[in-house]
């Protein structure tokens, strides 16, 4: 037992003990470190313990009830109880030892007596009424006996000798006497003192004394270990009211605490908590531990590990709860440190691991880019020969079937090939690989020739401009090649995204930008801003970020509209700034893009012109450009085909080319008379003109190659002399088969325009235009325009005026607002559409327009034709274009109308 | 007075200049004054009088639908504004074109809290508008008035 094997020790430390853990200034006995009830009146039982001046744990009071009704308390005595007889038994087995020693001292003490009184007896015979011990008288007789059998001979010798005197005898007989009272008076004493110490033995050994002993022992062990623990213990009943506390470091009186719960003491987080923990635990009746932390005004936030337990009576019946409360704060926070620290480590692992897959993948990517750009290559060489074959089976003869296939088939040649192209072209920029040459070139020469390209194989109305500043030098050295691309590229992209009005590219000088790196550039270099420009779609604002990503388009919607690769752009930045410069890009939505970049350029002096000779010699051998091209700043370049009057058919053409200044003016074919203009109309001419344009050209294009020039107009008046143009053969891709074809542009002058223009005024005679629209300022607007384009109009205000004034009049051109009210323009371009097909209004009348009754004649005769109804809307272009075309329109414009758009739209309806 | 005029013209570039860069006007507005000829020499200043009246005129009825207790009936507040974009689309009001499709948007999501506000916005915007052009013409007039010539003024 602990307690017993460490008494001495712990009763030396009591000491220290009691005065470390009560120190003087503590205050006065009850109210600190121990909230005890101070020990009145009933303490009395516990007087005789000597226990009144030690502090105890205890509420005085109700710990003796708690010892006396709890499981706890009674095996607590019960132990004591047990303890206590052990000791007895103990103290009993020594004593019994010691009975023992002290017995066998006498017995030995006896024998000893016995042979002294054996010495002397066999001398007299008398010694039968010796007083002996009564149990030592048979030894007597035994000796006797022995003494007579075999002592005999010599008794007799020795008797001789000392039977003498009565004298001596006598006085043997005395001192034999002396000796036995001496020996029974040993013996008395001893039995006397064996007495005695079994009776002090039992004094000394009182329970009660014993066990408060014990208890002490406890109490000081409990103390000594409990004197700095972070601990709380308490006491609660079954409403959880404090009955007793310890607490190491109090900051409530006892009288604050005792009989309160602990919601009535505390106020903050975590006490709800450990009231509601005390209670399961009381519900349950099992002992548990947990963690709460308390944030109380009282003592701030700190963490405590609670256990606590039930208690039961004798009864089993529960009567509160003991509970035992360390503060773990530090710990906690430690752990909780710990645990961070784990996570971070955990996530710095995950991140180099993610770390070490991305560099995977990159080389992944970089091995799959190299591969790419290999397999690329090794296609794209039997895939440019198997275009090129097929363009060339293109100029034989073929029937309409062949045809169509064979067309499918080049279109889906060159996109494939165009995806190669570029992948071929981004892989060798972000490889490095790409080496820009220096080559001289003149810039107003590849901007004309992208046009011109550009124009030869435009299926849409659109007008295509550029336009050079006059600073922009002669000849510059760059990468002629790559600047060309770019700007094919850029205006490839302008053509796709916009429907009508123009796309264009515009030269200027500009001082060197912030971004130039390359300080070292001398005076002889050349800053040259570019804007390819349109008046398309537009890019929505937040499609803009994306807009220079691979494979990405604005939209989704885009791609599956417009097609493409969604590398062109992408190809073109990086090119751009492989060069040194930088692309950008401004747009609104429905009125254009505007794509801008800048490069900078060596200036070379302008009277050498061999190298660059060569490089466009493919392009413009035919027509080598007159002296004054090379200074030119304007060019305006109209398409040769409306793309949705082209029907693809094929084209039988005689191969006269026309070596010198030709007149080859030429407009989108207007079909909307369902008539082609006769070859009477080319008498004016004096050179006949042969046009050939790898098959998307009309076959009314070889009987009247300038029909639908609004500014001849038909009576051929338009000379030579007025406008210039050029015919150049274009190479298709490279390696492959060469095909030449044929592309037919204006170039003229604005002023030469402008002078066209009158003419136009002068000799055309009035057409009749319709104007419906709602708004009142827009018609001002409109009609104002109008005027100075020299025309009149009538108006109407809704959807069904325009039907009335259509039924009774022949227009020439509606212009129809989109959205108004009453009826909009959209469902009255499809009532005009239904009655042009069947002849009559009835859908009109259904819809629920009053058509006025009036038998007009003229309505009938205009049925088979198709007037040309173009919209004007405001609203988004994803919404209304595709509207316009599905409900019937022919084309629209954007609002607001400008001069410049009206201008165009009449230019391309009305002839 | 080739002095007052050429300074008078000065002001006049600077102030339309001013208009163009701050976002009152824009291009359209340019188109507008190309159409202004010998034919009519006060096409632009009708022009803004009539778009300055259908301003009033559509603002007041906006007001009054927006004013509505109970529901609000957004789709006629819609078709005033649409009016009212196309005008000032057409005379080149940027400022106020702006707040219109704003304003559109807000109808289209029947926001009452934008309408309103955008309403207000588009209220202050036209008036400034009114003021500015006020100005330009008066401008305008003082130069023609001095013996001069209004000059061209690209934005």
């Amino acid at each position: 037992m602990v307690c017993e094997m460490e008494t001495d020790q712990i009763e030396e430390m009591d000491v220290e003990v009691l005065s470390s853990m009560w120190p003087e200034d503590v205050g006065s006995q009850a109210d600190n470190q121990f909230n005890v009830e101070k020990p009145v009146g009933d303490s009395d039982t516990l007087k005789e313990v000597d226990i009144a001046e030690k502090r105890t744990m205890a509420d005085l009071k109700r710990l003796p009830e708690l010892m006396n009704t709890t499981d706890q308390g009674s095996s607590q005595l019960t132990n004591l109880v047990r303890q206590w007889e052990y000791m007895q038994d103990h103290a009993v087995r020594l004593l019994r030892e010691e009975l023992k020693i002290l017995t066998r001292q006498r017995e030995e003490a006896e024998a000893k007596e016995l042979k002294i009184i054996e010495e002397h007896n066999f001398e007299t015979e008398e010694p039968e009424n010796v007083p002996v011990l009564d149990e030592t008288s048979h030894l007597f007789r035994r000796f006797r006996q022995k003494k007579r059998d075999e002592l005999v001979d010599s008794k007799r010798v020795v008797i001789d000798e000392e039977f003498d005197t009565v004298a001596y005898w006598k006085q043997k007989a005395l001192s034999l006497e002396k000796m036995l009272e001496a020996s029974t008076e040993r013996e008395r004493r001893l039995i006397e003192k064996l007495n005695e110490s079994l009776k002090t033995m039992e004094s000394h050994s009182a329970p009660v004394e014993e066990l408060t002993q014990n208890l002490n022992r406890a109490e000081g062990f409990l103390h000594f270990i409990l004197q700095n623990a972070p601990i709380v213990m308490g006491h609660q009943d079954k409403d959880l009211r404090y009955l007793f506390i310890y607490n190491k470091f109090p900051s409530l009186r006892e009288q604050d605490i005792l009989g309160k719960t602990d919601v009535e003491i505390f106020h903050g987080g975590g006490v709800k908590e450990s009231e509601d923990f005390k209670r399961e635990v009381l519900e349950m009746g099992k002992a548990s531990k947990r963690e709460i932390t308390f944030e109380t005004e009282l003592f701030g936030s700190k963490t405590f590990l609670i256990y606590v337990e039930p208690v039961y009576n004798k009864a089993r019946e529960k009567i509160g709860i003991n509970y035992m409360g360390m503060e773990v704060t530090d710990q906690v926070r430690k752990r909780e440190k710990m645990a961070k620290l784990r996570e971070d480590n955990a996530v710095r692992k995950a991140m180099e691991s993610e770390l070490t897959k991305t560099i995977h993948i990159t080389e992944e990517t970089m091995r799959a880019k190299q591969m790419l750009a290999t397999m690329s290559h090794e296609i794209r060489s039997p895939l440019s020969g198997v275009v090129g074959m097929a363009e060339i089976l293109s100029t034989t003869k073929l029937d309409k079937e062949q045809r169509q296939l064979l067309n499918v088939m080049i279109s889906s040649g060159d996109l494939v090939l165009q995806l190669i192209n570029d992948i071929l072209d981004l892989s060798k920029v972000e490889s490095g690989v790409m080496k820009l040459e220096a080559t001289k070139f003149r810039p107003r020469e590849v901007v004309k020739h992208v046009l011109q390209t550009a124009a030869a194989s435009l299926k849409k109305d659109l007008t295509l401009e550029g336009n050079i500043a006059d600073e922009v030098p002669i000849l510059v050295v760059g990468d002629v090649l790559r600047i060309r691309q770019i700007l094919t590229n850029l205006i490839s992209n302008a053509i796709k995204f916009t429907h009508q009005g123009k796309v264009g590219i515009k030269l200027k000088v500009v001082s060197e930008p912030s971004f130039a790196t390359d300080k070292e550039q001398n005076e002889t270099s050349v800053w040259i801003c570019c804007d390819v420009y349109d008046t398309g779609i537009g890019i929505p604002e937040n499609a803009l970020p994306c807009l220079f990503k691979k494979y990405m388009q604005a939209s989704a919607d885009h791609a599956r509209k417009y097609g493409g690769t969604g590398l062109g752009l992408a190809i073109c930045k990086q090119l751009v700034e492989l060069m040194g410069g930088q692309l950008t890009v401004t747009s609104q939505v429905n009125s254009g893009s505007t794509f801008t970049f800048v490069l900078p350029y060596k200036v070379a002096t302008s009277d050498d012109h061999s190298d660059d000779q060569d490089e466009f010699s493919d392009m413009v051998d035919h027509h080598q450009p007159e002296p004054d091209d090379t200074t030119e700043g304007h060019f305006q370049f109209k398409p040769l085909l409306g793309s949705i009057y082209s029907n693809g058919g094929p084209v039988i053409s005689s191969n006269s080319f026309l070596p010198h200044k030709a007149m080859l003016t030429t407009t989108p074919l207007k079909l909307n008379n369902g008539f082609v203009a006769t070859p009477s109309n080319n008498t004016g001419q004096s050179e006949t003109v042969q046009v050939e344009n790898g098959g998307y050209m009309d076959e009314s294009r070889q009987n009247c190659p300038e029909s639908g020039n609004q500014y001849v107009n038909g009576n051929g008046r338009c000379s030579s002399k007025e406008s210039e143009s050029c015919s150049s053969s274009q190479a298709s891709s490279e390696g492959g088969g060469v095909l030449e074809m044929e592309s037919e542009l204006t170039v003229s002058s604005l002023r030469e325009e402008e002078k066209t223009e009158t003419e136009l005024k002068e000799t055309s005679k009035q057409p009749k235009i319709l104007l419906v629209e709602d708004n009142k300022i827009n018609i001002m607007v409109a009609k104002s325009m109008m005027k100075q384009l020299g025309y009149t109009m009538d108006i109407a205000n809704n959807g069904v005026e325009a039907i009335n004034a259509v039924k009774d009049t022949s227009y020439d051109l509606v212009l129809m607002d989109v959205c108004m009210p009453v009826m909009d323009g959209l469902k009255a371009t499809r009532l005009i559409r239904s009655y042009e097909e069947s002849g009559n209004w009835e859908a009109a009348i259904e819809a629920g327009v009053d058509i006025k009754t009036s038998e007009n004649d003229q309505a009938f005769v205009r049925s088979t034709d198709r007037l040309p109804i173009v919209a004007m809307t405001a609203n988004t272009l994803a919404e209304s274009s595709e509207e316009c075309y599905v409900n019937g329109m022919d084309s629209f414009i954007s609002k607001p109308v400008t001069l410049q758009k009206l201008k165009e739209c009449l230019q391309q309806y009305l002839q | 007075m080739d002095a007052l005029v050429a300074q008078l013209q000065m002001q006049y570039r600077n102030y339309t200049a001013s208009l163009y860069q701050q976002g009152f006007l824009d291009d359209q507005f340019t188109e507008l004054k190309k159409l202004q000829d010998d034919a009519s020499p006060d096409f632009v200043a009708e022009v803004l009088s009539l778009f300055f009246e259908d301003c009033v005129k559509l603002i007041g009825n906006m007001a009054r639908a927006l004013d509505q207790t109970g529901t609000v009936d957004f789709s006629q507040v819609g078709a005033s504004v649409h009016q009212l974009k196309g005008s000032s689309s057409s005379v080149g009001a940027k400022r106020v074109k702006g707040l219109c499709v704003t304003f559109k948007e807000y109808c289209e999501a029947n926001n009452y809290e934008g309408c309103v506000r955008c309403l207000q916005q588009i209220d202050i915007e036209y008036k400034a508008l009114k003021t500015k052009l006020q100005d330009m013409f008066n401008l305008e007039k003082q130069i023609v008035q001095a013996g001069g010539k209004v000059p061209q003024v690209d934005n």
